[in-house]
């Protein structure tokens, strides 16, 4: 039996940092826009990396600062707690119309004044054609263009309007040796140039850059001493003035220098994640392995006296708040692809070092405390297992995941290693990796991965081989033949592969077109000499200065594809009844059922306004008569409905993905192949190639949104299957039998990761007995070589949304004093009994 | 004959149940049961032949004759999670002991396999039959309900002295024993009651463990689906507080046993 170690009392300073970060809606400042149009405005005659470290520079020193009460690591980007700063450099346009919505939109809502609305419209006009999205989208052929941005196939909306983020850099390297040694390296890079030499130039004038960078967030710390130092003279209260002065002396030692203890450790780790997220608006800056390089000062101190693990543990908690003080604006569209104002800041534990040996240790416990302490949605926290990790620490990371907040990700060391390998990296660097974002693997500090290049709906390809091609009246697809002609599942099934394979070369287009933007228009200089070769090759990041380069574009749909080409091939094909006619009529009348409100709503003005276009005079009565239409089909005829209703009915008899039947699963696997396998041909510009992920983020349910019925019995514009899971309510045997389907992927493929959703009752973790059977369990999906999994405990509030919806919730099982049923199948009063013992106490 | 080819009547198969014996556990459950508990949540279980089951609108037949093969195919996949978590097999019903011949062979096959088994049973059964299984099981998860035989054969249609004589034998004999209770208001959740099941469990020989389960209401739309009426609509779950008092009476009776809340 295992035992729940590092149980440690929380600080009050915790709460109260939390309740002043959350007592006001995120709010967005102007001054960092001001700024950098500032300094572009007086560099134009510079090269582009001494553009980007003269504006770094110029917003470090004079972009307000902060330190907010009760803090013990400080640095903030902008004034208002959780607040953000705009990034015009990247794109703009996108922000304009929405400043009347932000506040009230659904998804990461946004505070903004009159006052900086004004002074960001002031600064815009300045970006017209200057910007990173500028370039992407004069760099890329129109029909990738128009696809990219009207037909749902494939986004690549993240980084057309957003820094790329997406890395992990060597905080190790700026705690040890600090940023004076960084310069140090960078001038010697330079004393070593020959000015007979091609490269002579551009190597000269990245190092200058990296020094200038370095130099100002040394100046950056520096007023924070002073700030430290001065609240310090008018505080009245002695303890929180000597907190104030240790302040002051920590940002005047970090990080320019070698930090002496743990706790400036903490603060030099904090000025760089904090930066990096300043120097551009990428996001997923992830702090990745901080159990490993934070522990050598750690120990140090714990062993000499001068810390106590209560005192640790406070200053991880302050980083765990700090790291949710961080925010970013998206346009409305991509917010709610990233619901929840994510920054998918991933920080990992635990797990092997280069040298293939378990390096867990007091910190890895210590990091999954702090997420129990914060109970915030920042650090996305990871956990690495491999078949030495201890007992010990997954039943701790099984504690964690029973507190209900979707974390920590689990990750196995014995499929990633291998995978990455397999992508070239070494057996030493890929013993190291951590997790980036979501749930993408690489080697820190040396990578630049890309990843989450794209999303890229595998439900799309399949509608264009029922339209040969066409979409919203255009030919965006290959002619792959008129689909009632196909006298077999293998020509069907080759007419979806060459629609995809057509539809990702377009993505890797679109997304060369975005990376190339970036090298031209936004290399980083700190950022870049952050991370392994850069200085070496005298090179940014952007234009492919990283020891590893790839490109990591994910699919999502695997399982309505499985379920929807296996429905074709079982009732067109093999049985034959349903005729593929027929089929393509039910999709196209979405099985006589009506479309959800919303989207009705939209078609209705889109057919209106088209009407009008065309001339006709549409009456209110029209307009009406559209929309009824939309919502309860009334142009199917009753006929009709019973046929499809009739077609639905076998469709949802059909053996689905997720229930532990190898076939079916064996299928699922080369579905997914037709993506992982054909995209890892293809190259990017910074010399690196195109890794696959299975994931959606929350992609699944916008991209969704603009994708038809299928023949799997999704109805249109539903949301598609998240991750490499079941569609949703599909699997009805049970967690086991959902995790043996999604093993039997080819997991090791998709190395730019694979995520895996599971929702479980919390009377799955209530005892210590229970912890030990849900590790068991993990550790059964593992050995199965799953890549990744996190779990979802099922809150009251999911219970009450069950009951209102339970055609979500089919596979929903509750397990309450040892009985176990199907939510949904229980009466109403049953259901409310459960419902109120849900979320009782651990004990 | 093989004892795969061995046959019986289940009604299902669940997998990954974590409540019924240690580990993960996959449960079989047999069709057929001597007793007519009234608080049954699985009243589907009790008779023999097959039947209809309307749940939410939908028809089917309860009860499915299957091969111990058939049985173990659905078993080893799970084979992984057993390994992980010392888990394995539970017979529940239903009563294992009601098709000795199948029950016998499921758990010897399952012992073949090298995975664990354990048995819910009320163990109404004659000493013949408990004799023909207690070599394959390595727990017993049984039932003691009351000690008063009258009031037994009030609320479960049999008298109760075959199932404390079998105990006593089981205790004696079997690896492991533990006596659950099924805690049912107006039938034997008071603390007396419960305080001489305790007291009866302590005297079993290598008895360690006395889990009290809280009666649920789980199983009532079933009745109405079978066309059957359930006889305790007027009574409510034991709350969080009844059960920890009658714990602690537990307790009091039996200083010597382990007693829990739940399985």
């Amino acid at each position: 039996m295992g035992e729940l170690k590092f149980v440690i009392k929380k600080s009050p300073r915790i709460d109260r940092l939390i309740e002043h970060l959350f007592a006001k809606m995120p709010e967005i400042e102007a001054d960092r826009a001001e700024l950098v149009t500032e300094s572009y405005k007086q560099t134009e005659s510079l090269p582009i990396i001494k553009r980007r470290s003269a504006a770094f520079r110029h917003i470090l020193e004079n972009i307000p600062i902060v330190i907010r009460p009760d803090e013990l690591i400080v640095g903030s980007n902008s004034i208002a707690p959780r607040g953000c700063q705009t990034f015009p450099e990247y794109s703009f346009e996108w922000l304009e119309p929405e400043f009347g919505t932000l506040a009230t939109r659904e998804a990461d809502p946004f505070y903004i004044s009159n006052e900086t609305v004004e002074r960001l419209k002031k600064v815009h006009p300045y970006w017209k054609g200057k910007t990173v999205c500028d370039l992407a989208a004069s760099g890329m052929d129109p029909d990738v263009l128009d696809v990219f941005l009207n037909h749902g196939v494939f986004t690549v909306g993240n980084y057309f309007y957003n820094g790329v983020g997406h890395i992990n850099v060597n905080y190790a390297k700026v705690i040890n040796e600090g940023l004076e040694a960084i310069i140090a390296e960078a001038k010697a890079a330079m004393a070593k140039l020959h000015i007979g030499n091609g490269d002579y130039q551009r190597r000269k004038q990245f190092q200058e850059a990296v020094i200038e960078s370095c130099e100002a967030v040394i100046a950056y710390a520096a007023r924070y001493a002073d700030l430290a130092r001065r609240e310090a003279s008018y505080c009245a209260d002695p303890a929180r003035r000597a907190e104030l002065l240790t302040i002051a002396e920590n940002c005047t030692r970090v990080p320019a220098k070698p930090a002496r203890n743990f706790y400036e450790a903490c603060q030099a780790f904090w000025f760089i994640q904090q930066l990096l997220q300043c120097e551009s608006s990428g996001h997923s800056i992830s702090p990745g392995r901080f159990d490993q390089y934070m522990y050598p000062l750690f120990k140090k101190d714990i062993d000499e006296g001068k810390l106590t693990h209560e005192q640790a543990q406070e200053y991880l908690d302050c980083i765990w708040v700090k790291l949710n003080d961080l925010n970013k604006v998206r346009d409305a569209a991509s917010a709610e692809g990233f619901a929840g104002y994510g920054l998918f800041q991933n920080l990992i534990v635990g797990g092997q070092n280069e040298q293939g040996v378990d390096v867990t240790n007091d910190l890895s416990y210590m990091c999954m405390e702090a997420t129990m302490h914060v109970r915030l949605p920042q650090p996305s926290l990871s956990i690495r297992v491999w078949n030495c990790s201890p007992h010990d620490l997954l039943i701790k990371a099984a504690s964690v995941t029973r507190e209900g907040l979707g974390v920590p990700a689990f990750y196995n060391d014995e499929v990633i290693i291998p995978s990455i390998m397999a992508r070239g990296l070494t057996l030493e660097d890929a013993r190291d990796y951590c997790i980036i974002g979501c749930v993408e693997p690489q080697k820190g500090a040396k990578t630049d991965g890309w990843h989450d290049a794209a999303f890229f709906n595998m439900c799309r390809p399949l509608e264009l081989v029922f339209s040969n091609g066409m979409d919203k009246g255009k030919q965006i697809g290959l002619r792959t033949g008129e689909v009632e002609q196909m006298s077999s599942f293998e020509e069907f099934f080759d007419a979806y592969k060459k629609q995809q394979t057509h539809m990702i070369e377009m993505m890797v287009h679109a997304d060369n077109a975005v990376d190339y933007a970036h090298s031209v228009r936004c290399p980083l200089p700190f950022e870049s000499c952050l991370c392994d070769d850069c200085i070496e090759r005298g090179m940014s990041i952007q234009e492919g200065g990283a020891h590893y380069n790839f490109t990591g574009p994910q699919g999502f749909g695997i399982a309505n594809m499985t379920d929807a080409l296996l429905a074709v091939k079982t009732l067109v094909f093999d049985e034959k009844k349903v005729t593929m006619a027929e089929l393509k009529q039910a999709l196209a009348d979405n099985f006589g059922k009506g479309i959800l409100p919303k989207k009705a709503l939209e078609l209705t003005t889109q057919i209106t306004q088209e009407l009008m276009l065309g001339g006709a005079n549409v009456s209110d009565d029209v307009i009406r008569a559209v929309y009824r239409n939309l919502t309860n089909a009334e142009t199917v005829d009753e006929k009709k409905k019973a046929r499809y209703a009739e077609i639905l009915k076998m469709i949802e008899a059909l053996p689905k993905y997720g229930n532990d039947i190898p076939e079916v699963d064996a299928f699922a696997r080369e579905v997914g192949n037709t993506y992982t396998k054909v995209l890892e041909k293809y190259t990017n510009p910074r010399g690196g190639s195109f890794q696959a992920g299975l994931y959606p983020v929350s992609a699944n349910v916008p991209l969704g949104y603009q994708t038809g019925a299928t023949p799997d019995g999704r109805l249109a514009f539903t949301p598609i299957a998240d991750g490499v899971g079941p569609a949703s309510g599909r699997d009805t045997k049970g967690p086991t039998a959902t995790a043996n389907s999604v093993a039997r992927l080819d997991h090791g493929i998709a190395s730019n990761g694979t995520l895996f959703n599971q929702k479980f009752h919390p009377s799955a973790l209530s005892s210590m007995a229970s912890l030990e059977k849900f590790v068991a369990y993990l550790r059964g999906y593992f050995d199965q070589k799953g890549m990744h999994v996190q779990y979802n405990v099922v809150s009251r509030e999911t219970l009450i949304d069950a009951q209102k919806n339970p055609e979500k919730y089919k596979n929903l099982v509750v397990r309450v004093a040892g009985y176990s049923a199907l939510f949904t199948t229980l009466l109403r009063s049953l259901q409310d009994d459960i419902i109120a013992r849900t979320e009782q106490g651990w004990q | 004959m093989n004892i795969y080819e061995q046959t019986g009547r289940i009604f299902d198969i669940q997998r990954y149940s974590i409540h019924d014996g240690p580990g993960i556990r996959t449960i079989v459950f047999l069709k057929g049961c001597y007793l007519r508990c009234r608080w049954c949540c699985n009243p589907e279980s009790q008779e023999y032949k097959q039947q209809e089951l309307t749940q939410g609108g939908k028809t089917r037949i309860v009860g499915k004759d299957v091969t111990v093969a058939e049985v173990m195919d659905e078993i080893i996949k799970d084979a992984v999670y057993y390994q992980r978590s010392g888990g394995g097999v539970t017979l529940s019903g239903g009563e294992c002991m009601a098709q000795p011949e199948f029950s016998e062979a499921l758990l010897r096959a399952v012992h073949e396999y090298g995975y664990d088994t354990a048995i819910e049973t009320t163990a109404f059964a004659s000493r013949e039959v408990v004799d023909r299984l207690l070599p394959h099981v390595d727990h017993f998860l049984m039932d003691i309900k009351h000690v008063d035989s009258e009031k037994h054969r009030a609320f479960c249609g049999k008298p109760n002295d075959a199932i404390l004589e079998n105990a006593r034998y089981i205790a004696e004999n079997a690896k492991e024993l533990i006596i659950r209770v099924p805690v049912v208001p107006t039938f034997n959740a008071t603390s007396e009651e419960i305080a001489a099941i305790a007291a009866f469990a302590s005297s079993l020989p290598r008895v360690n463990e006395l889990h009290l389960l809280p009666y649920h209401r789980l199983g009532q739309d079933k009745y109405a689906g079978l066309g059957r009426e359930y006889s305790l609509l007027h009574i409510t779950p034991p709350t969080n507080e009844d059960m920890e008092r009658l714990a602690a009476a537990a307790r009091l009776a039996a200083p010597r046993l382990h007693v829990q809340i739940g399985g």
